[in-house]
């Protein structure tokens, strides 16, 4: 026998040494701390650092992958003019390619090493609601979460998660209002993502509309979007089940792949589909220039849908000149669409919460800002900001899409809470705020 | 009875792209014995290439040519420069170049025409004909059908009744004697992945308009072209076909009448129970041993 | 490098002896080397160690019984959500109780894949297996009532021992576990494989028909092969359940049953030392691709993807430079230090890698 077997034992002690090596050698040292103006971890003299986790690569990368970018557009831009409190803001953002485990990876990386203040806008539910006991134990803020899911507002549980948007039940309520007023004795058929956008969605369109006028319900599979077939037996369904208004809580892709299949197949109901997927720049940008056969934009004529913040083609609104304005000088080579508007406006809201968290922010000042709400900005309705409540925005108004990029407000924003029964009352007329409130930002 | 016609139809027309994937799978591994992870990364990347023409103003032709003729110099410069190089080492060792292949396309196409869905021409119109009350088939589907058939008949033409395609027989079920009588073996491998890259580009530039371009769009083509070239078994153009056909069609069926979450376990059940019937395929006619 | 060889007599003329001590000392190095780098290092540590776990289980199937699988994301999936069901409850048992079931779930669930995979070679077995990779995660969107949809389920992960201190860090305490469950998985597959059991495998990779003349139930042994790889797949699906804290499709897509394939191949397969290397590997190429990335100042588009791009590029290379895995370079290194001329292992060499103890005589 030769000396073989020692030598394979010998390389798992290599082996062995190889992650000794493997830790030693991977990269940065962790920064931060150790100022005299340091209030925080991530807070130096000169600087705040945040971070957040995003989908830039990936399935979901597509379009969400803009948001990012969007808000470090916005807080470069605050950080020319001087910043907040005279710190500017470091944002890092890491890819988790929208796979939980990878979330829970960079979320530690960004808390651990990097020390980041806080984490801003972690975008997804089924990434984000893996790391939110973390960010808690650890006393990390966690604000804005990029999801409309009901999750992040929860207080006694979660003290330092905060969500944004108005979560998907609230938009199911609204649309249900729209069509109970609007579309009273038509035929209504659903088509739905199969996951919690989609669920809480027609939760709250069943809390407002009788269950006989509702006559399908199709769930889809986001899988099915990369299938040459696509969600055509749903709208086949739809279309068989005589459906003349089909409510679409869908995202983006599966909006275009809607609108197209209904024009392969014949169908002309209502279209009325969810703010998530009813980016008028982006489905342009899917249904195509290119398209032959009398598609394109012109399929979103009539199409009505929700949203709570300016449409990017509004130019008459002085925060889409301001966003815009941003979008050319920093971002130019990304499309200006309702992703790049979203992380602008998120970012906004961030900094002015930073303004608020005092000169010297702490972890608990940033949050106790936040609690203590009264943001305005260019959002149609309040946020729902207070001890006892983590949520965001809390309603929407109705607009319906011309089929040239833009929109037409149908009536002011509605404001509800989640709960079904609920009920769904005008928003305060001086809810949305101007560029050049907040001294930090320069119109 | 009209709906299942439809269903039928539609799934015949997603079959074909299913089939084009299958049948490039087929064509590298007769040639060189190798699964290419990347085959579907590659049609991806090949079909952004045609993208760029259209949106500098070229016709769709000549996107669908240039898709054709990068996908034949990628699969070519792929076999030859870096799957080549590791086949004298464990034959594991090719598919993990394919896979780190596959994740470079990714980023590169990433990189280069940013992670944003594009959307992409039919040429054709894409709305149905109506035939009584049954809604068939769109004139862009004929023409997937139609074109994925062509080189499919084409490729059979080539490999049955050319000099060409009987050298490249030999070069890859007998390298050795077909060496012995003279045949370039490396040349007609080369030549063998570069066919089949054509037929992956066809897919991929076929799909491109229902799934939308992006670099992560085959992906899931991928998997059931595939699953296809597995059940019509690895060794056989001909069940390459039938398996996307058939894959197009029970997908389509599975999702009008039972949900479109149970897809994949649906083309795993019939996978499992093919192969155990069948454990080399429907089609094949070797044995196979390799891991 | 040679001072650290271990006699081949006294004591240590054991195999098992030989293994326990190599863990131990192992072991100690690895307590000291968790117990010097900050949290986030931990962190990773411990995802090298179910990594571990995995790769080592997949090359033993592959490696040594010549059994290709594209499923094993699938049967971590298998043990995460077993352990995450399992956790779930108002009074769950010991950590070490839950992982066992995992073991013995995924087990089961790898003895029916196993039984399938018997009758299917090469790419058709690859085939079924990679079904079997994307087809699984569907049922936790048929079934979401139990297994919680896309979101999957959220796992409580208990914090380190009182003892231990209130200031010791939980990533820290998650590295001990993962790295324990590495150590014993590699003593009892080295174990394994220098036994009959092992040799079998081996004799069955290499020629069925003489394996089966030699007395060897070949089709009985490929699905035991497939049994214990798969228990160590679902070793390794409990452990990153307890260490990310979840169970979701999303963690166990079809790219992760590729990664551990990468991973047992990077690292040179069949071998357990490998399974190491493979397990490093998977961690660190796209923590340095990411890490150097970030170090330039790109656009947005490049900036995003170049990661993806390096670490693609990074798993051609090695395969380029070294064609018998990480392993495969070590070996030769270690040659070139003792001053040999690296002689070109054969090809059938770096297979039968793992035979780390060939029996006496």
């Amino acid at each position: 026998m030769t000396s073989r077997s020692t030598k394979a034992r010998l390389q798992l002690i290599a082996a062995g040494a190889a992650l000794a090596l493997a830790a030693a050698c991977g990269g940065s040292s962790g920064g931060g701390g150790g100022d005299d103006k340091a209030s925080a971890p991530g807070v130096t003299a000169t600087t705040v650092t945040i971070g957040s986790h995003q989908p830039l690569t990936g399935p979901a990368a597509p379009g969400y992958s803009e948001i990012a970018p969007a808000a470090e557009a916005m807080f470069k831009y605050i950080n020319e003019s001087g910043g907040i409190h005279g710190r500017s803001i470091e944002y890092k953002y890491k890819d988790d390619g929208y796979n939980p485990a990878n979330t829970v990876d960079v979320v530690k990386q960004l808390v651990l090493q990097d020390k980041v203040f806080a984490i801003f806008n972690g975008l997804g539910t089924p990434t984000h609601s893996k790391v939110t006991d973390y960010l808690n134990q650890a006393r990390v803020p966690d604000l804005f979460v990029a999801s409309g899911a009901r999750l992040w507002d929860d207080p006694k549980k979660h003290p330092y998660t905060f969500g944004w948007q108005p979560d998907y039940l609230i938009e199911g309520k609204v649309l249900g209002k729209y069509i109970k007023d609007n579309l009273a004795g038509k035929k209504v058929g659903y088509l739905y993502q199969n996951d919690d956008f989609g669920k809480d969605g027609i939760a709250g369109l069943d809390s407002q509309l009788d269950a006989a006028q509702v006559v399908d319900k199709q769930p889809y599979e986001t899988s099915q979007l990369s299938q040459p077939t696509g969600i055509a037996p749903q709208l086949s369904s739809l279309k068989a089940k005589g459906a003349e208004v089909v409510v679409s809580f869908s995202i983006p892709a599966a909006t275009a792949v809607a609108l197209l299949t209904n024009a392969k197949i014949g169908y002309k109901p209502q279209m009325v589909v969810s703010n998530v997927g009813s980016d008028p720049t982006t489905l342009t940008g899917l249904l195509g220039t290119f398209s032959k056969g009398a598609v394109g934009a012109a399929l979103l004529n009539g199409i009505v849908t929700d949203r709570y913040l300016p449409a990017p083609s509004d130019t008459a609104d002085p925060w889409i000149t301001l966003f815009k304005k941003i979008h050319d000088k920093y971002i130019p080579s990304l499309p200006f669409d309702g992703n790049v508007e979203y992380g602008m406006a998120a970012a906004y809201t961030f900094a002015q919460a930073l303004n608020a968290a005092g000169e010297n922010p702490t972890r608990q000042s940033l949050v106790d800002a936040v609690e203590k709400g009264g943001f305005k900005g260019p959002g149609f309705t309040p946020f729902r900001f207070s001890e006892d409540s983590h949520a965001g925005y809390t309603g929407m108004l109705i607009t319906t899409l011309d089929g040239k990029g833009g929109s037409t407000k149908l009536g002011d924003a509605f404001v509800t809470t989640n709960d079904p029964s609920a009920a769904i009352e005008p928003a305060p007329a001086d809810a949305q705020g101007k560029p050049g409130d907040d001294a930090f930002l320069k119109p | 009875m009209s709906r299942f016609l439809s269903v039928t139809l539609s799934g015949l027309a997603g079959g074909m792209i299913y089939a084009a994937v299958a049948l490039s799978l087929v064509l590298i591994w007769r040639a060189t014995r190798v699964l290419n992870f990347a085959q579907g990364a590659m049609a991806m990347f090949t079909t952004y290439l045609a993208y760029y023409v259209l949106d500098h103003d070229g016709s769709y032709w000549l996107a669908f040519a240039v898709a054709l003729l990068s996908g034949l110099l990628l699969g070519a410069f792929v076999e030859r420069v870096l799957v080549r190089p590791v086949e004298s080492g464990p034959h594991l060792n090719a598919v993990v170049v394919t896979l780190g292949i596959f994740i470079f396309l990714q980023g590169l196409a990433g990189l280069l025409f940013g992670g944003r869905f594009r959307s992409f021409p039919t040429t054709f119109s894409n709305k149905n004909y109506n035939v009584g009350d049954v809604s068939t088939l769109s004139p862009f589907e004929i023409f997937v059908i139609s074109s994925v058939g062509l080189v499919a008949v084409l490729l059979f033409a080539l490999f049955q009744y050319t000099d060409v395609g009987l050298r490249m027989r030999a070069a890859a079920f007998e390298g050795e004697i077909a060496r012995m009588l003279g045949v370039r073996v490396g040349q007609m491998l080369t030549l063998g992945w570069a066919l089949a890259a054509v037929a992956g580009s066809l897919a991929g530039i076929l799909v491109a308009p229902s799934v939308f371009l992006h670099p992560n769009n085959m992906d899931g083509v991928f998997v059931f072209g595939f699953t296809a070239a597995v059940i019509g078994g690895l060794d056989s153009p001909v069940g390459a076909i039938i398996g996307g056909l058939g894959i197009g069609v029970l997908l389509s069926y599975v999702a009008s009448y039972a949900g479109g979450d149970l897809q994949t376990l649906a083309a795993l059940g019939v996978l499992v129970f093919i192969l155990m019937v069948k454990p080399s395929g429907l089609f094949s006619s070797t044995a196979t041993r390799r891991v | 490098m040679a001072t650290l060889a271990l006699p081949r007599r006294g004591p240590f003329a054991s195999t098992i002896v030989r293994h326990l001590t190599v863990a131990v000392v192992g072991g100690l190095v690895l307590l000291l080397l968790t117990s010097s780098v900050n949290a986030y290092r931990d962190f990773q540590i411990a995802n090298v160690g179910y990594y571990v776990v995995a790769v080592a289980g997949l090359t033993v199937l592959t490696g040594l019984n010549g059994q290709i699988s594209l499923g094993h994301g699938a049967l971590m999936m298998v043990g995460a959500y077993t352990a995450a069901l399992i956790l779930d409850r108002d009074n769950p048992p010991p950590l070490v109780v839950v992982l066992v079931l995992c073991v013995v779930v995924t087990a089961v669930v790898g003895a029916i894949v196993g039984a399938a995979a018997a009758r299917l070679r090469g790419p058709y077995l690859a085939g079924a297996t990679l079904a079997f990779a994307v087809g699984l995660p569907g049922l936790t969107s048929h079934y979401a009532g139990t297994f919680g949809g896309d979101n999957g389920l959220s796992v409580f992960t208990s914090p380190p021992p009182a003892s231990l201190g209130v200031d010791f860090p939980s990533e820290r305490w998650q590295a001990w576990i993962t790295l324990a469950a590495a150590l014993v998985t590699l003593v009892l597959l080295a174990n394994l494989a220098s036994s009959r059991v092992g040799r079998s495998f081996r004799a069955v990779r290499d020629d069925e028909v003489s394996a089966e003349l030699a007395g060897i139930h070949v089709a009985r042994t490929q699905v035991l092969a497939f049994v214990v790889s798969a228990a160590c797949a679902g070793l390794a699906g409990g452990l990153l359940a307890v260490v990310s804290g979840q169970a979701t499709p999303g963690a166990f897509s079809v790219a992760l049953s590729l990664a551990i394939l990468a991973g047992a191949v990077l690292g040179g397969l069949g071998s357990l030392a490998g399974a190491v290397y493979g397990a490093v590997a998977l961690v660190a190429l796209p923590a340095i691709s990411s890490n150097a990335s970030e170090r330039f100042d790109f656009g947005t588009d490049v900036k995003s993807n170049m990661p993806l791009l390096v670490y693609g590029a990074l798993l051609v290379i090695v395969m380029l430079v070294a064609p018998q895995g990480l392993q495969g370079g070590v070996r030769r290194l270690a040659g070139l230090l003792r001053g040999r001329s690296p002689a070109q292992p054969a090809r059938n060499e770096s297979v039968t890698e793992v035979s780390v103890t060939e029996p006496e005589g």
